[in-house]
């Protein structure tokens, strides 16, 4: 089966000829459908550069991604725009909820830009509240909730338009230990229940630890990655710490 | 040194946000110079000695006014100094923190102003100087003056007035700067824009209650402006419905604030549309935080449309007028029968003789100036405006408690009228007997006499009754005026006049001319050499002439559009500018959040369509109520100015209509395009 996500050695540079920096050194993986990978690395180890030329918010230079088999680094302008509103959901670190509106009309926009009926936005929202359990919230503004519910309010309005992949940047990030664990285990039940296939990014290894599949990244580089497999996610930890003191650097803070 | 190069590299660097700052100022600049610099063109004119006198007047008025402008751009650049700041507290936090002293932050600022005001007056002159070619276009137009040959002209006055005017207010702004900064502290200047947006719901229906109220108060408003414009016959009576406007103004903005919103979320349809409901919430948070400088910005554009579209129809009606109301060149009126002792007494010996008798004495010579002369006389018959009405009298006192009613009444034997007539080129009348014409031209009085003729009021001359020929006053006039101002005289038959008291003569006449040159020297003749004639003080004589009229009336429409167009521009500046600084000063929450949407996969065009909307429901929304109130201030502004004659608006309404869309407009473009810059990202 075509994989959802291919990573065919991209190469991302900055800076001019005669101060080059690599940001991603020829890296490759794919994801799968139904997949829920973490991706970690230190600060400057290029996750989130990685991350953002997945998301086509910068370009690489040289190099393929392919999602659902769409080689989308050839992508222009709207069809840009298209892509990102289509394919991919996105849960920011900080949320990125629009402090103006009401949860429902957050998680509505990511359907009304794609010109879909409001009955039908109606609906989506009702089941996905259910599944994020934001149900008591939808009716409140941002500054009106707790770090945690605005997280899963963002992560709804990532899922709500059925994306092929679920692109997350920290998002415990700004969490508290409670709101954080609570966050994780709802992006289980999206990935086990929904199918969900979810790409995230985080330095943390608890984070990590939920997810079925961690990718280390060194020096824009593949390091090491390795699958959960049967182990429980105290052992799955276990292991990503190994690793993590291995890596050195700042990773060693992390917990 | 050092933070000399620090100053110049913030200019450049936030250039994008000092656009619109720069435009106001160099705007305000040019069109301060520009009206300043009017007299240096008028210079150019070949106009008459009078003409001269009055665009001095006007002169001096524009320098008046341009005090009061200038009280305006102060406050407006202080304002948007203000805002620039404000967007700057991180850049002075950081600044702090290195251990800079407040006094050399004040000093970068100080820079800043000194820089910015440098440049913006010499581009601001610069244009005002080429603004200023154009404008002595119309300045000839105005004053109905050949052009003889066009010349380009620099007022080194008005530059330097300019330049002292706008250096106080920049000097004013550097003090504000100074205070502000010595005032701020570093917590705040670092933290300051780590605000969450508080959305505060009004209640829909304390909103929707408060709404209908202030709908019938300016309902209620509008109704006395227009429809019980005669009840306000007293001045101060016009406060009432200003007042109630301006409330009523402010009392829709904060409840409409509310209530737009609550009223179209129910419309879902709409609301879930694409970013309708971003750009809804926008508008609303911006309206609701904004009440206050909304309304006075809707008053100011209210005032703007008013004075522009009075000011330009009065200049036009004024000169159309002329051409019906002054049919003759000269026109000498005389007080005749002076009692012994009301004045002097070589004055009431020569109130005994008549008009040419007058003349002779002045040494004016009739036969070589004058032809076409009517001379009659207006008796007094001991009627008063009361006596006229008779029945309709009781009613009218009270409906125009402020009238006086005691006047004389003017009487005029129907031959003496119909010579007149036929040199004015009016409508000439028979009567029988016993009846008598009521002529006027000013409509308000008019009106009153109406009322009365239809009730075929008889007027007692000598125990004769007369009853009106017509059931309505006639259009005409005795004195030749630049405004209908006859409020009223009664033809009656000759006999009936016989043994009545002359109380004033009249004496009408063209001049004995054939071209404008010769009329120029009978006209010399009657200003110059009658004014400075000796006997002259023992006379209550007085002339009129149309090449007077004419002049005069040119240069107070020309003044009234002159200081109309200053203000109307300036106050039409102000509001926009504010409104564009207001939706600038939150750009940067505005980039924040068009950065999600695009996060989120939303098209650049629906971002810059949702842009344009939110700008431009936030300019249309002020405008909108304006132009509403400014349907009935025009309409009031026409009966109050009726006297000039209701000419039609519709050209002026039009000129009015150029000015907004130019410089309202110029800024709502503006507006969209800075932020359409602020919001735009690089991939």
């Amino acid at each position: 089966m075509e994989p959802i996500l291919k990573i065919d050695k991209i190469e991302k540079y900055y800076g001019s000829r005669s101060s080059l920096t690599k940001a991603i050194d020829n890296l490759s993986f794919t994801v799968e459908k139904g997949e829920f990978v973490a991706i970690m690395g230190a600060s400057g180890s290029g996750k989130t550069t990685l991350l953002n030329c997945i998301s086509t918010i910068d370009r690489v230079t040289s190099g393929h991604i392919y999602v659902g088999g769409e080689d989308i680094t050839k992508l222009k302008g709207s069809s840009l725009n298209r892509f990102r509103r289509e394919e991919l959901g996105f849960i920011f670190q900080d949320f990125n909820l629009l402090d103006t509106l009401t949860a429902y009309e957050n998680i509505a926009l990511a359907l009304s830009i794609q010109n879909i009926k409001t009955n039908e936005i109606e609906a989506r929202i009702k089941k996905v509240a259910e599944e994020l359990d934001i149900k008591s919230v939808l009716n409140k503004y941002p500054y009106q909730m707790s770090g945690g519910q605005k997280q899963r309010v963002a992560s709804a309005r990532a899922i709500i338009t059925n994306p092929k992949l679920i692109l997350a940047d920290e998002p415990t990030g700004a969490l508290d230990s409670k709101s954080s664990k609570m966050l994780l285990e709802r992006f289980n039940h999206l990935n086990d229940a929904l199918d969900a296939t979810i790409l995230m990014v985080t330095h943390d290894a608890f984070t990590a630890s939920y997810a079925k599949r961690v990718i280390f990244i060194k020096d824009g580089k593949v390091f090491n990655e390795f699958e959960r497999g049967n182990d429980s996610r105290k052992e799955f930890f276990d292991k990503i710490i190994d690793v993590v003191t291995l890596l050195g650097g700042d990773l060693n803070d992390a917990l | 040194m050092m933070l000399f190069k620090l100053s110049i590299k913030n200019i450049k660097k936030s250039f994008k946000d000092y656009a619109i700052y720069f435009f106001t100022l160099i705007l305000g600049v040019a069109i301060f110079y520009v009206f300043n610099a009017i007299d240096s063109q008028t210079v150019l004119l070949d106009v008459t000695r009078d003409t001269r006198e009055l665009i001095k007047l006007m002169t001096n008025m524009l320098s008046g006014v341009s005090v009061f402008v200038s009280f305006i751009l102060g406050f407006l650049i202080i304002y948007a100094s203000r805002f620039l700041i404000k967007r700057r507290n991180k850049e002075f936090g950081i600044y702090l923190t290195l251990g800079m002293s407040k006094r050399k932050i004040s000093m970068i600022l100080f820079f800043e102003t000194f820089l910015i005001g440098l440049l913006s007056l010499v581009v601001g002159l610069g244009l005002g100087v080429l603004i200023s070619q154009f404008m002595s276009l119309l300045v000839a137009n105005m004053f109905e003056a050949d052009l003889t040959e066009f010349a380009f002209t620099f007022s080194s006055s008005a530059c330097i007035k300019t330049f002292i005017y706008f250096g106080i207010m920049y000097f004013m702004v550097m003090i504000f700067n100074t205070i502000n900064v010595s005032k701020c502290r570093l917590i705040d200047l670092l933290h300051g824009s780590k605000k969450s947006e508080k959305v505060k719901l009004k209640n829909p229906i304390f909103c929707t209650i408060l709404f209908i109220i202030s709908a019938c108060m300016l309902g209620y408003a509008y109704y006395l402006v227009t429809v019980g414009f005669e009840e306000l016959s007293n001045a101060s009576d016009i406060f009432i419905p200003i007042i109630l406007g301006t409330i009523s103004t402010f009392l829709i903005f904060w409840s409409l604030s509310g209530l737009i919103l609550t009223l179209v979320t129910r419309i879902k349809r709409f609301y879930y549309k694409a970013l309708n409901s971003f750009t809804l919430r926008q508008i609303s948070s911006k309206i609701n935080t904004t009440v206050f400088s909304m309304s006075v910005i809707c008053l100011m554009l209210f005032i703007t449309i008013c004075v522009l579209s009075s000011a330009l129809s009065i200049k036009n009606s004024m000169t159309a007028n002329l051409k019906t109301l002054v049919p003759i060149d000269v026109q000498f009126t005389k007080t005749r029968y002076l009692n012994d002792g009301q004045v002097e007494q070589n004055v009431v010996d020569d109130s005994k003789i008549t008009i040419h008798e007058t003349l002779k004495l002045l040494e004016f010579d009739m036969e070589t100036n004058l032809k076409d002369v009517v001379e009659l006389d207006l008796y007094d018959t001991g009627l008063t405006f009361k006596d006229t009405l008779g029945n309709y009298y009781n009613e009218a006192s009270k409906k125009y408690p402020f009238m006086t009613f005691d006047t004389k009444e003017d009487f005029i034997k129907l031959s003496d009228y119909n010579r007149l007539a036929r040199l004015y080129g009016l409508e000439e009348y028979t009567l029988e007997s016993n009846e008598y014409i009521a002529v006027a031209d000013y409509k308000e009085l008019a009106t009153i006499r109406n009322e009365a003729l239809k009730r075929n009021v008889p007027i007692m001359i000598e125990n004769e009754k007369y009853y009106p020929k017509y059931a309505e006053c006639k259009n005409g006039f005795l004195f030749i005026n630049s405004t209908h101002s006859n409020s009223g005289f009664f033809i009656v038959p000759d006999e009936a006049l016989v043994n009545k008291a002359i109380s004033i003569s009249m004496m009408s006449a063209n001049y004995k001319a054939n071209d404008e040159i010769e009329k120029n020297k009978i006209e010399e003749r009657i200003a110059v050499d009658l004014e400075n004639h000796p006997y002259v003080n023992s006379t209550t004589l007085k002339g009129i002439t149309k090449i007077k009229l004419y002049e005069t009336s040119v240069g107070l429409g020309a003044m009234v559009t002159f200081i109309g167009l200053y203000l109307g521009i300036i106050f039409l500046m102000s509001s926009a500018a504010i409104l564009a600084l207001k939706e600038l000063s939150e750009s940067t929450d505005n980039k924040e959040r068009f950065r999600v949407l695009r996060k989120i996969g939303t098209d650049e065009k629906m971002l810059h369509q949702a842009l344009f909307r939110q700008i431009g429901i936030f300019f249309l929304f002020p405008l909108l109520i304006a132009i509403i109130h400014s349907i009935f201030g025009i309409l009031f502004c026409n009966r109050l100015l009726a006297v000039f004659g209701d000419d039609e608006l519709l050209p002026s309404i039009i000129m009015t209509a150029f000015f907004i869309v130019s410089i309202y407009g110029g800024y709502f473009l503006l507006t969209y395009f800075c932020s359409k810059n602020i919001i735009r990202e690089k991939i």
